[in-house]
Parts: structure tokens; C-alpha cells; sequence
């Protein structure tokens, strides 16, 4: 609650770092004074900053972020267009990330120094090292270029949220899989594993009822935590992909000077990560039962 | 250390004297030849030519220059401001520290690189506006971690040995406490440097960072964009750029985490 108070107004502040007059900057140094006069009403940018501060929060509960300066439509409606192809993207990705990362980070655990765990780990470095804004674009050189199977750009059914999807979730892929490889390593060695074990269970059966499970915690934790990661990734791999989410909107309106928007967004992806980082808690709970809820 | 003398620590270093010397190096990043617009590589200019006609390879050292300057800057910049506050914080303790946590706190929840973003595309591109968005959303993670640091440090017995020899305060700080906090806070550089190399290139590649004509490689893999498929060239030399560097101070952090035998972090 604290966290959020803060953060509203960090964003708050955010239009204030403007060097300069906000005002004269979305007008032009060429607009009339009583232009500007207007405008400096329509903001409340007359009043102190306190009466200011005070307004913005009022609001922002409400659910109210003003009005988009370049298409003086609410903010708010503007945001919910957007929201859905961003929420797809994001749960894709993490989908993606999920899915690599722990057959690979569990055979980088299982066999751990061979082979497999190098490879594993290999491309778990490259996925780290790789910025979405040059996969993003190999990627549509490759597949959608060369071999054509996506389309390149845009958002036209299914096949146009794969590549975003994967330019998207390879850094979290990367990240989870070294996090899956550590904890299972950790779990690995326990007792009760090698009980398991002794009582002739199919080591599938050991490896996910009894090794995953237990391991699940930090690898939740993590991905919880990278989830922000995933937000502000998100805003480049929009913008590669024309995909049209808050992402994109946030580049557009940093473009047009269109700042309400501009705000709206980053209090957006900002509020929906401390959500996540508090769902994670609650998983907690649910997955491991010896961790109980104050 | 002889261990961290391996192939990515020449690469790394291949950038840096690159970088460092491309004013001797007779390079051309602004000369614009129409006759060799988008022309692919080949013998004589091995990464070939831009839309506009410019060596690739002058520009790639010239966006090595632009990468390594601003991640130096930013990593010494939030390292610095990180330690002191970090350390403060923890030493006096009580409200100070309580305030430290909360600023930490609210910066860790937003999204490092979204508030970089905003930062930098309200303050209006230009580098050094990228400079300064870029070391206020990096100090936190140095910030937190001298502060764990030295709240373990602070109790043991030879700052207490120090204090009870009337040492001041600023001294033990300095002298007795600093060296034992800087290997973690060594190898988070490393990882920081990585991911500012990264993170400059992004605004570069929104167009929030270096301006026209000076080089980025995150610029030209936005100017590339539109030639993709006739001159798939001037994506691909500036992204293997980026991959390279990355990956070797990536790797490089790995061994010196290794070296100084530290923990990996669950938190990081």
C-alpha cells in the first residue's frame, strides 16, 4: 500500500522533472500566451504543487488519468484498448519462458557437468546476453523474411504473436532455467529424494512429484520478480513488432509529448508488477504449505 | 585471477582499445557516399555500408565508444552514489535507514528500464539525458546491497577493536569496513555494466539516446529496421556487436563471482 502510494507519486513527479515549462514544451515556443494560459489551466499547473499532488492521487483512484492531450479522449479508455493485446503478449511469453526452462534447467540438474548441463547452460547465457531488439528483428529476418511462416509485423491472429512472444520470453527462459538448474540442484541432494529413490519410484515420478515441487519456491519467487523485467521488455518488443499494447501507446505518447498518457502508462505497468509481486506471496502459500501467511 | 584471462576478457578488451583509439584510427562514422548505399559486405569494408552510404565498421567503433563511455559513466556514477548512501544508511541506522529502505523499496518496485524509458523520453533524448535516466534507476541495487553488506560487517570484532582504539567513524567506515563489502559489489558492477550496455542501447534503438549522426549501435539497429530484408547487414554487424559485448562481461561476471566465491542471489 506504502509501495503504491510512493510509486503514484514518483509518477506524479515524473512531469515535473520536465526541464523547463511542461506547457511551452506541448505547445511550441510559438503558441500565444493565452493559449498557454488555457492549457496551464486545463492541467491545474497554476495551482501549488501540493493542491497538485493531492488532485493527481484523488484521481488516480478514481481511475481517472485526464485526458490524452493529443486525442482528448480519456485516458483511461485509451489504456483499455491496449490492454488486452499487451496482457496476451506477456502471459505468452511467460508461457514460452516456462515451458524452456524447466525441461532444460532439470536436465541441466540431472546431469549436471556433462554435456547437456553445458549446452543447457550455454544457451542459457546466450539467452541472457541476447537484447530483445536485436532478437526481435533476427528473428523476422529469419522467419518471417527468409522462410516467411509469420507474418512481420501487426497483429493478425495466432501466428503474429509468436515471434513477439519468443523475442519477449528469451531473457526470462534464460534467467529461469539457471534458477530451475540451482534449485533442483539444491533439492537434489536432500533425503527425502534419495528415499524416494530407495522405495524404487520411476525417477520421472521422483524428479517432478518430489524434486520439482520442492524446488518450485525460489523458482516462483524469481519469476515473480522478473515478471517487471518482462513489463519494460515488453515496450521495445512492441515497438519492433507494431504490436499494439501499452507498450507501443507509452513510445507513441513519449513522441507526440502527450504526457497524461505517458503517465497513465508507467503507473500502469508499474501498479500490475507490485500486483504480481504480491500474487507471488500468495502462491507461496499455496504451493508450500509450511509457509503461512502473517 | 589467472583464470579470468581467457576469450572474453580479449574481446572486452578488443573493444575498449577500439574505442579508446578510434580517434587515431582514420575512421569515416559521418562520411555519406551515395555510390555505396546499402552495398553488403565485402573485402574492402568487411561489415559494408549503411543506408546513407557510411562505413559500418567506422560506426560500429564509433557506437563501441558511445556503449562503453555511457555504461563507464553510469556504473561509476550509481556505484558511487550506491556505497555512500548504502553504507550510510546502514551505519546510523534509525530513521535514516528506514528512509533509505523505503527510497529503495519504491525504486525496486518500478521496472528499472520502464522508469529509464519515461525518464529519458520526458527529459528529451539526448545522451546525457539518457546518462542521468540510466543512474537513477542503477544506484538502488548497489545501494541495497552495501547496505546488507555492511550490516553484517559492522558487528564484527575488528570494527569494534577499531572503534574501541578511538578510530573515528569515517575512517572504520573507510578503512575497515569498505574493503570487505566491495567483492559483491564488484561482480554486481560487472553485471550492472552488462546491463546498462544493454539498457543505453535500448533507448538508443526508441531513439531516446545518442542523436543523429552520432553513432549507437541501438540507433543503427533502428535505422537498420527498415532494410531488413535488402540489407539484413546493417542489423546483424551492430546486434553481433551488442551479443559480443554482453556476453563477454556476462561470462567475465560469472568467473569473478566464481574467483570471489560468491553466492549466487535468489534476489537478483
Amino acid at each position: 500500500m506504502v509501495v503504491m502510494f510512493g510509486i503514484v507519486t514518483l509518477v506524479f513527479l515524473l512531469i515535473h522533472v520536465v526541464p523547463g515549462d511542461p506547457v511551452e514544451v506541448m505547445l511550441g515556443e510559438t503558441a500565444r500566451p493565452a493559449d498557454r494560459e488555457a492549457l496551464r489551466e486545463a492541467l491545474g499547473l497554476h495551482q501549488p504543487l501540493l493542491t497538485q499532488w493531492w488532485q493527481y492521487l484523488f484521481a488516480v483512484v478514481q481511475l481517472d488519468f485526464g485526458e490524452s492531450l493529443h486525442s482528448r479522449q480519456a485516458v483511461s479508455s485509451v489504456l483499455l484498448t491496449r490492454i488486452p493485446a499487451t496482457f496476451i503478449l506477456s502471459i505468452s511469453s511467460l508461457l514460452i519462458a516456462v515451458i524452456i526452462a524447466l525441461p532444460l534447467g532439470m536436465l541441466a540438474a540431472v546431469y549436471k557437468d556433462s554435456i547437456w548441463d553445458r549446452l543447457a547452460m550455454v544457451t542459457a547465457m546466450l539467452g541472457v546476453s541476447i537484447p530483445n531488439f536485436v532478437m526481435g528483428p533476427v528473428l523476422i529476418l529469419i522467419f518471417s523474411l527468409w522462410l516467411g511462416w509469420f507474418p512481420v509485423s501487426g497483429q493478425e491472429g495466432f501466428g503474429s504473436l509468436i515471434l513477439p512472444a519468443i523475442t519477449l520470453g528469451t531473457a526470462l527462459a534464460a534467467i529461469l532455467s539457471r534458477m530451475v538448474r540451482a534449485s533442483m540442484l539444491e533439492v537434489l541432494q536432500e533425503d527425502y529424494i534419495r528415499a524416494a529413490r530407495a522405495r524404487g519410484l520411476f525417477e520421472s515420478r521422483v524428479l517432478t512429484l518430489h524434486a520439482l515441487r520442492n524446488a518450485a519456491l525460489p523458482i516462483i519467487t524469481i519469476l515473480g520478480m522478473q515478471f517487471g523485467a518482462l513489463l519494460a521488455g515488453a515496450v521495445i518488443t512492441e515497438t519492433i513488432f507494431s504490436w499494439p499494447g501499452i507498450g507501443q501507446l507509452l513510445i507513441e505518447s513519449i513522441q507526440k509529448r502527450d504526457y497524461p498518457v505517458v503517465q497513465a502508462c508507467v503507473l500502469l505497468i508499474s501498479m500490475t508488477y507490485v500486483l504480481v509481486n504480491l500474487l507471488t506471496d500468495l502462491i507461496y502459500v499455496a504451493v508450500d504449505p509450511r509457509v503461512r501467511l502473517e | 585471477m589467472a583464470r579470468l584471462i581467457s576469450i572474453p576478457l580479449l574481446i572486452l578488451l578488443t573493444w575498449l582499445v577500439l574505442a579508446l583509439c578510434s580517434p587515431l584510427l582514420p575512421l569515416e562514422p559521418d562520411m555519406i557516399a551515395l555510390e555505396k548505399i546499402l552495398v553488403p559486405p565485402n573485402w574492402q569494408q568487411w561489415f559494408g555500408h549503411d543506408d546513407l552510404g557510411r562505413s559500418i565498421a567506422s560506426r560500429l567503433i564509433m557506437g563501441a565508444r558511445t556503449s562503453l563511455s555511457v555504461s563507464i559513466i553510469v556504473v561509476s556514477i550509481s556505484l558511487i552514489i550506491g556505497i555512500v548512501l548504502g553504507v550510510l544508511g546502514a551505519w546510523l541506522g534509525g530513521v535514516w535507514d528506514r528512509a533509505l529502505v523505503m527510497v529503495i523499496d519504491l525504486f525496486i518496485a518500478f521496472p528499472g528500464i520502464l522508469l529509464a524509458i519515461a525518464l529519458a523520453g520526458l527529459l528529451g533524448p539526448g545522451l546525457m539525458n539518457a546518462v542521468f535516466a540510466l543512474s537513477i534507476v542503477s544506484w538502488v541495487g548497489f545501494a541495497r546491497l552495501a547496505r546488507v553488506q555492511t550490516l553484517t560487517v559492522r558487528e564484527r570484532d575488528h570494527v569494534l577493536a577499531a572503534r574501541a582504539l578511538g578510530t573515528s567513524e569515517l575512517f572504520i567506515m573507510i578503512k575497515h569496513v569498505l574493503p570487505l563489502i566491495m567483492a559483491p559489489l564488484i561482480v554486481e558492477a560487472t553485471f550492472a555494466f552488462a546491463g546498462v550496455v544493454i539498457a543505453e542501447a535500448g533507448l538508443s534503438f526508441l531513439g531516446l539516446g545518442v542523436q543523429p549522426p552520432q553513432a549507437s549501435w541501438g540507433s543503427m539497429i533502428r535505422d537498420g529496421g527498415a532494410y531488413l530484408l535488402i540489407a539484413p547487414h546493417m542489423v546483424l554487424a551492430p546486434g553481433f556487436a551488442i551479443l559480443s559485448l554482453v556476453l563477454c562481461i556476462n561470462l567475465l561476471g560469472d568467473r569473478l563471482r566464481d574467483a570471489m566465491d560468491i553466492k549466487e542471489q535468489t534476489t537478483a
